[in-house]
């Protein structure tokens, strides 16, 4: 039966196939779009495909959202790791030569626990988060390397512990069924993609930058028109510049102090014929030979006829590289030399002396900027996104690991050179004893990165801090919306708009809307839903492909021929690959073999006809999505398809095998017709989108009717709805997290989009559905304040929870003393005080205990340290230490419980004690509240139901909202959320408000009007108040509003008296230590400006440090009561008021023999 | 003002008009009206129009907004019940935390006639005249019975969800003999209280004290207790042929009918009380100038849904009750304003 299934799929495919083929044989002959188009087929009335949007379900099984973080992780464990390794596998010793040791291949196994004598090494995520342990799986490598005379194999050898991200291929939770997850006690709808390291999650955001090994083309910071390349190589990482100043090209790097003339330098790279450097820029226009005359002329000029003359002239401008101290300075043209072959653009290969390929591709970059010179449209836009690179947690890891594994390997050198400079070795040296005692290298280099979130590396000269985040568990959503954040390098102070703003290449990629206010806006961006980040994919087999349609070699042909007027160079990844004359053939053939799977997926290829260049990528880090390809103005994705992929035959990846759907990612989108609706398809379209809504991202996916909203307003609900209180995973319970917020009865919203269902929101939603009236009632509503029903709060309402952790570490000490847990101390009269009442023998307070402000609920006791502890003891070892209470209690205003209690071990096996303590609120004054449109508001005032406005039939609001609300805001969307939802509650059913979609507002008004409403959505209401009619009809229906983690309990201070600090005796500062409020800068001058002396010295002396001090009227020094000892009398002492600040300055100053003295006057 | 008009509000299509009354209850604005009991008794009147033990419906006709609107007030929220206040959590160990679990329970409707019992203040003692004790005693366990690779809950396990008829009520004193003929007990046996499974159990006494909707939602008597005003359909033109359909259409079934006579198909208003206001009448050009919607002002349409606890017919009366101990405090406490203000003069 099975395999009948399969051979029906492979039947189909291989129609798929062959149909393929006969189109690809018709767009080999050349039928070149638009030109053969049936005309009958133009008029056939357009077949819409019926729920292509489940193609998107279909492809976020496979890719999106956080699937590129973990396929990056994956294919950093799978391919990069051991292609790290095999790049850096031997190890020699400078003093033996017969020394070596070499790895022959490296895995990493499952994630272990490191507790010395368990039996099950076995851990689950789960685990590690309770237990502050890292989840990391153990680093084997097989090694050969020689004892002595004899070669020693050995497999398996543990070097280090690898974090493992959470659902990738080597974490626990791969391919765990939702029963498998729940025993694991790990949420089924958790995203993963994170790492949990010392028991905090932590995520590698997606990082932003400039791609690497392409030719950039700009005008510098100097005004001058410039190509720049990074080269990005395994070795190292270098900026190389050719610009134009006054005319003449200059190539430019930071290993070369002054910049060379572009001539001399190709002179240096053996090109010595004026004429070659000339067709290799120029080609033969005449134009551009102009451009380049002044160029050849100074060449011609600084008479360095041959290459050594040149090489002579760079070298002492080259900072050579590297130079070990004892070793005999080379001439300057080897070091000339050896700047341009290894870092002068880097990543062009020079093999051995030839220069060709390198010289070619200097030469295409200055063709560039005389193309950009001559047209200040062929620039290069930074911004364009198709220029960006997205870096993943695989690849930031890969740098960290290889960097990590040759910082091991050279240690374990210097280690071995070390031992065998020994004469005479007493055994035979087995460096595998070595090995084990490095271990912990790779694993703190690892952990410590991940959890400090520093990458320093220094052979890449980078040192970038905050590359790793917590995430962010204050609802599904802020984590969701975390795992798809971007951040970008570039620094924020800097005043430009460019890389802020809307790009229209973003358009599918990134969310237009995701994206935070402030400092950061446009800076930190979000991906799309449907975006996927590629990684790297083989080079080899597409150059032969390349080659095999017809690519004429670089090598093999001269100037004049890449520059001919029918050829486009053919670039992969950024190098010169060669030309092709028929570069809309090729290109096509190129697409062919890919959509029939020959190539992968994840390759690109566009032309470039402005500067006639086909551009191949197989590189990672590019953002693409998939789209439809349509061919001759027909979808190739079918209604039958679609069936198929419903009745479960067909999954999107073979959508992808059968050339259906391909990914296009930003550069070669921009060559493509994209049709976002079946109607529009026209006979030169190329591809049909799959759903337009998918360029929103998954947080403003939430959105209900995000199209009718003011932009705005989008970007601000994205913003709040990772502040709303929800529930947070199906484990929310069994979580110990050091703050939490859940909701006590969330509802999935009635207007729901398809990107919530998507998204699982509505499994895991952060809401709730309030009958909402839109009018103004009793004042206490202005400024977006709300009026809440207190008989709604009374039945549950917006309440909500919130969980705080207090850990407390029982330790062991060193001396053999250690901190225990005791009982309630009690008074003399065997009674417990009041604030230990709840505190059980053991120490701790039980769980379900009420604690009310200031009680303790766990009890520790840590020895007294040595020197007075012991002193009173007799000193004698024997006697018991004495212990001081260390009591952790509560210190929160309202009453909370006792949660949880946890006791377990660390990794470095102390006792470690987790309290969760829990506050259950309900809304109060001030609370704040948003709906999904970006309209926040706090709770003016609570009224009583009966004072509420009712409509004819007894329905209450829970909520009265102030209309001001919107004519500024314009959140239209909105309105069509209260319309569609109340709709949607008397029928009975949920509706959509999907972007670009959902329920229709004429459907909405119809099921109203049914019902016999209004078809308004606007009733006849009674107030509650008066009994009478309102005058006006309310608009009013469901609406979710989302209760929001600003909450006055939490922000609530004052103080009359309180804590001081000691050093200034001045009142604490913030609210978490008691502090003072502060009469500031601005206040102090209302205050001297209105001449209000008094009050001044009363509020910034005596109701804060005022201190008597007793000073001499003779020499000006502060003395004792009644006795200067500077004078040594007691004759004129006077005592006076200042500032405890002010006597702790003149202390201070006189501490640094600066003396300063009152003078004393009378008034 | 029409003279007409003086006792309707207008339903206009986007506003209501005339929505006040006089600046006294029954009065007309300008006009010296005084209060006539006689007149009063002739043009009050009380339908109950439909009646259910949960439901009541009823036309209270002849009264002034502000003595509906206070009726409708008590209900809500001055008529005491009884409701559970306190929870003694002996133990919890579900996945719902105590005070969750103490706020769903304290929602439970109780069916004990407040009447009964006497109100406790803050210092007060328990005691057998104003509290109830119910026990909730629950504990979930592997049902034996249930067959292998069952995965309903509800088979698979013995109490796995727990509901309001699990609460036992504890009589005290002499509250069996007093209420041998209505035993204390939620009204609605299957509320979802709270799921439990394996291993866990909740035990915890519950009581229950008297007091009232004000306080806290949980005491109100009723689910909602609202009115409105009697609609009224004036066809002012006749509204004949197809146009009459679609008038029709434009109220809820049965409040407009189309009658034939002479064989034109005419548009009447059989029962305007079915019209919920919809106002899609005036949405459409054909009928501009043709109809006008009113309200009575003096009719209420009351429609009150009781939680169960006492029956709806007893709520009203109630009700009443209350307005007129209210009225009392507030006669007599005229009555010393009065008599302080001769002594002053």
């Amino acid at each position: 039966m099975k395999a009948e299934e399969q051979n029906g799929v492979e039947h189909l495919q291989h129609e798929r196939l062959g149909n393929g083929g006969r189109r690809s044989a018709e767009e080999l002959l050349g039928a070149s779009i638009g030109m053969d188009v049936d005309a009958k087929r133009l008029t056939d009335p357009i077949p819409t495909i019926e729920d292509k949007w489940q193609l998107l379900p279909a492809f976020l099984r496979v890719k999106g959202l956080v699937k590129q973080h973990i396929d990056s992780f994956n294919y950093f464990i799978e391919v990069d790791m051991k292609k790290i390794v095999k790049a850096n596998e031997l190890v020699t010793s400078d003093i033996d030569p017969r020394f070596y040791l070499k790895y022959t291949g490296i895995r990493v196994g499952r994630p272990e626990r490191t507790d010395a004598d368990a039996a099950d090494r076995t851990i689950t995520p789960h685990e590690c988060r309770l237990r502050d342990l890292t989840y990391a799986a153990p680093v084997m490598v097989d090694i050969e390397y020689t004892r002595g005379r004899s070669r020693v194999i050995r497999k398996g050898v543990v070097i280090g512990r690898m974090p493992i991200m959470l659902r990738s291929s080597h974490c626990v939770l791969a391919g765990a069924s939702d029963d498998e997850m729940a025993l694991m006690q790990e949420c089924p709808l958790d995203p993963g993609g994170y790492f949990i390291v010392r028991g905090t999650e932590k995520v590698i955001l997606v990082q932003e930058q400039m791609s690497k090994n392409r030719i950039i083309v700009n005008t510098d910071n100097k005004g001058f028109m410039s190509a720049s390349v990074t080269s990005s190589t395994h070795e190292r990482k270098s900026n190389t510049y050719v610009c134009m100043k006054k005319g003449r090209l200059y190539l430019k790097h930071n290993m070369i102090s002054e910049d060379i003339p572009l001539v001399v330098a190709m002179r240096a790279m053996g090109m010595t014929s004026d004429k070659e450097v000339a067709q290799l820029i120029a080609g033969v226009d005449p134009f551009y030979l102009d451009l380049l005359s002044p160029t050849l002329e100074e060449g011609a000029a600084s008479k360095l006829f041959t290459q050594r003359a040149a090489l002579d002239f760079i070298g002492p401008k080259a900072k050579s590289m590297g130079r070990r101290p004892g070793v005999a300075r080379r001439p300057a043209h080897e070091d000339a030399l050896d700047v341009l072959a290894n870092v002068v653009v880097a990543h062009v290969p020079v093999n051995g002396s030839d220069f060709r390929a390198k010289c070619v591709y200097v030469a295409m970059m200055a063709r560039r900027v005389l193309q950009s010179v001559s047209d200040g449209n062929k620039t290069d836009d930074l911004d364009y996104l198709g220029n960006k690179r997205l870096e993943l947690a695989g690849q930031l890891i890969a740098l960290l690991f290889e960097d990590l594994f040759k910082r091991f390997n050279s240690d374990l050198k210097i280690n071995v050179d070390k031992v065998l400079k020994k004469p005479n070795l007493a055994r035979e040296f087995d460096v595998f004893s070595q090995l084990m005692c490095h271990g912990d290298l790779i694993t703190q280099g690892l952990v410590r990165a991940i959890s400090t979130g520093n990458w320093s590396l220094k052979r890449f000269k980078m040192d970038r801090a905050g590359v790793t985040h917590i995430l962010s568990r204050l609802s599904y959503i802020s984590a969701l919306g975390m795992m798809t954040r971007i951040s970008s390098q570039f620094e924020k102070t800097r005043k430009v708009s460019g890389p802020r703003a809307l790009q229209p290449s973003q358009w599918g990629m990134l969310c237009p809307a995701d994206t935070p206010e402030g400092e950061l806006c446009g800076l930190v961006k979000n991906l799309a839903l449907m975006t996927h980040i590629t990684t790297d994919d083989e080079e080899e087999p597409i150059r032969r492909v390349a080659f095999a349609l017809g690519v004429e070699d670089v090598a093999l042909i001269t100037g004049a021929e890449l520059h001919a007027a029918d050829a486009h160079i053919v670039f992969l990844n950024g190098l010169i690959l060669g030309i092709t004359r028929a570069a809309q053939r090729f290109v096509r053939q190129f697409r062919v073999l890919r959509r029939s799977g020959r190539l992968p997926a994840f390759v690109s290829i566009y032309i470039d006809d402005h500067r006639k260049i086909v551009h191949m990528s197989a590189d990672s880090g590019r953002i693409c999505r998939p789209a439809i390809i349509v061919d001759g103005g027909v979808s190739r994705v079918t209604s039958e398809h679609v069936r198929q992929l419903l009745a479960g035959e067909l999954q999107f990846d073979d959508f992808l095998r059968l050339g259906l759907v391909e990914y296009l990612d930003v550069n070669e989108e921009n060559d493509c017709v994209i049709a976002i609706y079946e109607g529009e398809i026209k006979p030169y379209t190329t591809h049909l989108e799959i759903e337009p809504f998918t360029l929103l991202g998954a947080v403003a996916g939430l959105i209900p009717y995000p199209h009718h909203n003011q932009s705005p307003r989008n970007t601000y609900q994205s913003a709040m709805g990772k502040q709303a209180i929800g529930a947070i995973a199906y484990n929310q319970l069994n979580r110990i997290d050091t703050l939490l917020y859940l909701m006590v009865y969330p509802q999935q919203p009635m207007v729901k989009t398809k990107t919530i269902e998507l998204i699982n929101y509505d499994k895991l939603p952060a809401g709730q559905n309030g009958s909402v009236f839109v009018m103004s009632y009793s004042g206490y509503d202005i400024e977006d304040a709300l009026v809440l029903n207190k008989a709604s709060l009374d039945r549950g309402f917006g309440r909500c929870q919130v969980m705080r952790k207090f850990t407390a570490m029982v330790r062991k000490y060193p001396n053999n003393t250690f901190d225990r847990l005791t009982g309630p101390p009690t008074f003399q009269d065997g009674k417990v005080p009041e604030r230990f009442q709840f505190v059980d023998d053991d120490g701790m307070a039980p769980p379900g205990t009420r604690l009310e402000n200031g009680q303790v609920y766990l009890h520790k006791q840590t020895p007294v340290g040595d020197d007075d502890g012991s002193g009173a003891a007799g000193g004698s070892a024997l006697t018991a230490p004495s212990f001081r209470s260390v009591p952790m209690s509560f210190k929160y205003p309202d009453p909370g419980y006792v949660d949880k209690v946890m006791i377990t071990t660390s990794e470095s096996d102390q006792t470690l004690i987790k309290f969760l303590l829990r506050q259950t609120r309900r809304p109060e004054l001030g609370d704040k509240f948003s709906s999904r449109h970006g309209q926040k508001g706090v709770c003016g005032i609570i009224v009583q139901q009966e004072d509420m406005p009712f409509t004819d039939r007894g329905i209450y609001p829970d909520i009265v909202m102030n209309p001001h609300g919107f004519p500024s805001r314009m959140t239209v969307g909105k309105l069509m959320e209260f319309v569609a939802s109340k709709a949607g509650a008397i029928k009975g059913e949920l509706q959509y408000g999907t972007c670009f979609g959902g329920s229709k507002m004429e459907d909405m008004c119809r099921i109203l009007v049914e019902n016999g409403f209004s078809y308004t959505g606007k009733d006849y209401v009674t107030s509650g108040i008066t009994g009478e009619p309102v005058g006006a009809y309310i608009f009013n229906g469901a609406t979710y509003y989302q209760r929001l983690k600003h909450m006055v309990a939490d922000k609530m201070h004052a103080r009359a008296r309180g804590p001081r600090a000691v050093l200034t005796r001045q009142p604490t500062e913030g609210r978490s230590r008691d502090g003072g409020l502060r009469l500031g800068e601005m206040e102090k001058d209302c205050l001297i400006g209105y001449g209000a002396s008094m009050l001044l010295l009363e509020r910034l002396m005596f109701s804060s440090d005022a201190f008597e001090v007793h000073v001499c009227g003779d020499c000006g020094y502060i003395g004792y009561k009644g006795w200067c000892q500077m004078c040594r009398s007691s004759k004129s002492m006077v005592p006076i008021k200042i500032p405890y600040a002010c006597k702790l300055l003149f202390q201070e100053l006189q501490s640094m023999n600066i003396m300063p003295r009152l003078v004393m006057e009378d008034i | 003002m029409a003279l007409e008009d003086r006792n309707r509000v207008v339903v206009l299509e986007d506003r209501v008009e005339n929505v006040s009354g006089a600046d006294f209850p029954m009065g007309v604005d300008g006009q010296d009206v005084a209060f006539n009991l006689e007149g009063f008794k002739d043009t009050f009147d009380i339908r109950i129009v439909r009646i259910t033990p949960t439901d009541i419906e009823f036309d209270l006709v002849g009264v002034d907004a502000s003595i509906a609107n206070a009726l409708r007030r008590i209900l809500i929220a001055e008529i005491p019940t009884m409701a559970i206040e306190k929870v003694y959590m002996i133990n919890n160990t579900g996945v719902v935390q105590d005070e969750v679990l103490a706020h769903r329970l304290g929602l439970l409707p109780i069916s004990a006639d407040p009447n009964e019992f006497q109100w406790k203040r803050p210092d007060s003692v328990p005691t057998d005249q104003n509290t109830i004790v119910l026990k909730l005693d629950v504990a979930c366990g592997v049902n034996r019975a249930a067959a292998p690779g069952e995965t309903d809950p509800r088979k698979k396990y013995v109490n796995s969800s727990v509901y309001s008829s699990q609460l036992v009520w504890d009589p005290k004193g002499d509250q069996e003999q007093r209420f041998a003929a209505r035993p204390i007990r939620p009204v609605h046996d299957d509320i979802l209280i709270t799921k439990l499974r394996p291993g866990q159990a909740v035990t915890c006494e519950l009581h229950c004290e008297k007091g009232v909707g004000k306080d806290h939602a949980k005491f109100s008597p009723v689910a909602t207790a609202s009115y409105r005003l009697l609609p009224e359909i004036q066809i002012l033109e006749d509204i004949t042929g197809d146009d009459a359909e679609l008038f029709r259409s434009c109220f809820p079934p049965g409040v407009v009918e189309i009658v034939e006579a002479k064989g034109v198909r005419k548009a009447r208003v059989a029962n305007p009380r079915k019209d919920t206001v919809s106002r899609e009448v005036l949405r459409h050009k054909q009928f501009e100038g043709k109809v006008r919607l009113t309200r009575v002002r003096d009719h209420f349409i009351f429609s009150v849904e009781s939680t169960g606890i006492i029956p709806p017919e007893e709520l009203v009366t109630k009700a009443l009750d209350v307005l007129m101990e209210k009225c009392d405090i507030a006669k007599a406490a005229l009555a010393r304003a009065v008599k302080s203000s001769e002594e002053d003069e």
